[in-house]
């Protein structure tokens, strides 16, 4: 096989810009992603009828539609309706508005494991039930969930690579826009392929890092 | 089975040139003039210059040129549907006596056969509505434009754009033109065929001709050897031009005129 990386040494710069960008739209997405599923799934065990019934319309409508069409209709669909964002800013309030549907089910799926003794201890401890929400029952939920929470995170990480599609220049389209000029796609896609393994690698680490800080509660009594 | 097949292909390739180098020598325009009848060969997969219409009747840009020069001969015309392939041979072969078939020039094909001047605007540009300003690449500054990433459009913007004007790059054609006709973009980088053809929905948003990126028009071709029929095509083009005949076909299929190179 003829593998010429050579071309590609002058694209240093183009790459990093990309990376960095990638990164940067993954974690805003994730912080906004995670604020929606957790309101989400509130909303989804609220007692208020049209609460629940509209967060349901809303995971429903998430996942079950396609990410790009999602984008999509917010890139080129919304301004029909008058309201125009940049394709940076498009691509962020999609991958937050993707993020938060299926993170509003995976922490719903937390909250259901968390049994009623919580809930009443929180009572008798003379809070409300949202302060029993967020002081008692939300991250022993989530701690419940975290795994799930990683992969979707991931997910996102990847699927930002779709974002490339309304001209935003994060990773995947640096690499479609170099190798546009020097016809080296085998090459172009691998290196871009191993940044996003480097990248989910040392994410991975990150969450660990962070399970093991924040959730050591979970086994501190095994 | 299948060499014999080749030996016969061969010969006839081989005899082909001797034909029509032959038949060449009669006058085509005294031809045309005795019979009556131009026969032009027209695309009729290649909107707007030729597409079959929905009375199923060939129609467009080449249609009407083909029109205008048989009108002013004052003779019938018969149009030959060809594809883009095989459009030269039926010309060598003398099944038509001209190709208008948005035909380009290039030095290889100027060995097989002449060229009338140009009738038709072919070009990469940008494009964008009267209200963007814009008359050369330097007038892009701070300025987005949309375009197909990896499309000659592309590369050839990218050498002449200015360096704080903002090239959006899109995955394909549809996107490019999805972010204009949105207004993501304020103009767009492609061919003025892909332009004429937006234009032709009417959108809220259109894309005008701000200037060309690099021009290839078409040229109406003929068989060589023959000097009487290239001067009485080159005339008639001349005057077609010069009376807002062609103007019109111009602004009917590509919804613009001509541009002013091409004018004279």
């Amino acid at each position: 096989m003829n593998l010429t990386l050579a071309d590609l040494t002058d694209h240093g710069e183009l790459f990093l810009r990309g990376t960095a960008l990638t990164i940067a739209l993954t974690f805003a997405s994730l912080i906004a992603g995670m604020a929606l599923g957790v309101l989400g799934a509130a909303g989804r065990r609220s007692t208020l009828a049209p609460v629940r019934w509209i967060t349901g319309a809303y995971v429903e409508l998430i996942r079950n539609t396609p990410f790009i069409i999602q984008l999509f209709f917010i890139f080129f669909g919304l301004p029909k309706l008058g309201i125009r964002m940049g394709s940076l800013e498009a691509a962020f309030l999609a991958m937050s508005i993707n993020l938060g549907g299926y993170a509003t089910e995976i922490i719903r799926a937390g909250l259901d494991s968390i049994g009623r003794g919580m809930w009443e201890a929180g009572a008798s401890l003379g809070l409300t039930r949202w302060q029993s929400f967020r002081l008692v029952i939300l991250v022993p939920a989530l701690q419940k969930v975290y795994p799930a929470l990683t992969s979707q995170f991931i997910i996102i990480l990847l699927g930002s690579s779709v974002v490339s599609q309304i001209a935003v220049e994060e990773l995947t389209f640096v690499g479609s826009y170099i190798q546009s000029r020097n016809f080296r796609a085998f090459e172009t896609t691998l290196i871009v392929a191993a940044i996003y393994l480097l990248l989910v690698l040392v994410f991975k680490w990150i969450c660990a890092a962070i399970d093991k800080r924040v959730f050591a509660f979970a086994r501190a009594g095994r | 089975m299948l060499t014999l097949k080749r030996l016969a292909l061969a010969a006839v390739i081989a005899v082909l040139p001797l034909t029509t180098s032959f038949a060449a020598k009669a006058d085509a325009l005294a031809d045309i003039m005795k019979n009556k009848v131009l026969r032009v060969a027209v695309p009729q997969d290649f909107p707007p210059f030729g597409s079959v219409g929905p009375d199923m009747q060939p129609r467009g840009y080449d249609i009407d040129t083909a029109a205008l020069i048989a009108k002013e001969l004052g003779v019938k015309l018969e149009l030959v549907p060809v594809s883009s392939a095989n459009r030269l041979p039926f010309l060598q072969t003398k099944k038509v006596d001209l190709v208008i078939s948005s035909l380009g020039k290039n030095a290889e094909r100027e060995k097989q056969i002449d060229f009338t001047v140009a009738y038709a605007p072919f070009y990469s540009g940008v494009f964008g509505p009267a209200s963007v300003k814009v008359a050369a690449a330097a007038d892009l500054s701070k300025k987005t434009i949309g375009v197909t990433r990896g499309a000659l459009e592309d590369l050839e913007l990218s050498k002449i754009v200015p360096v704080d004007a903002d090239v959006r790059r899109f995955e394909d054609n549809n996107t490019t033109i999805a972010a204009f006709l949105s207004g993501q973009v304020q103009m767009i980088a492609t061919g003025n065929v892909v332009a004429a053809a937006i234009l032709e929905k009417n959108p809220p948003n259109r894309p005008e001709p701000k200037f060309v990126i690099k021009d290839s028009p078409c040229f109406i071709g003929l068989n060589k050897d023959e000097p009487a029929l290239l001067a009485k095509v080159n005339e008639i083009l001349k005057k077609t031009k010069a009376d807002g005949s062609l103007d019109a076909v111009s602004k009917k299929w590509l919804g613009a005129p001509l541009p002013a190179d091409l004018k004279s």
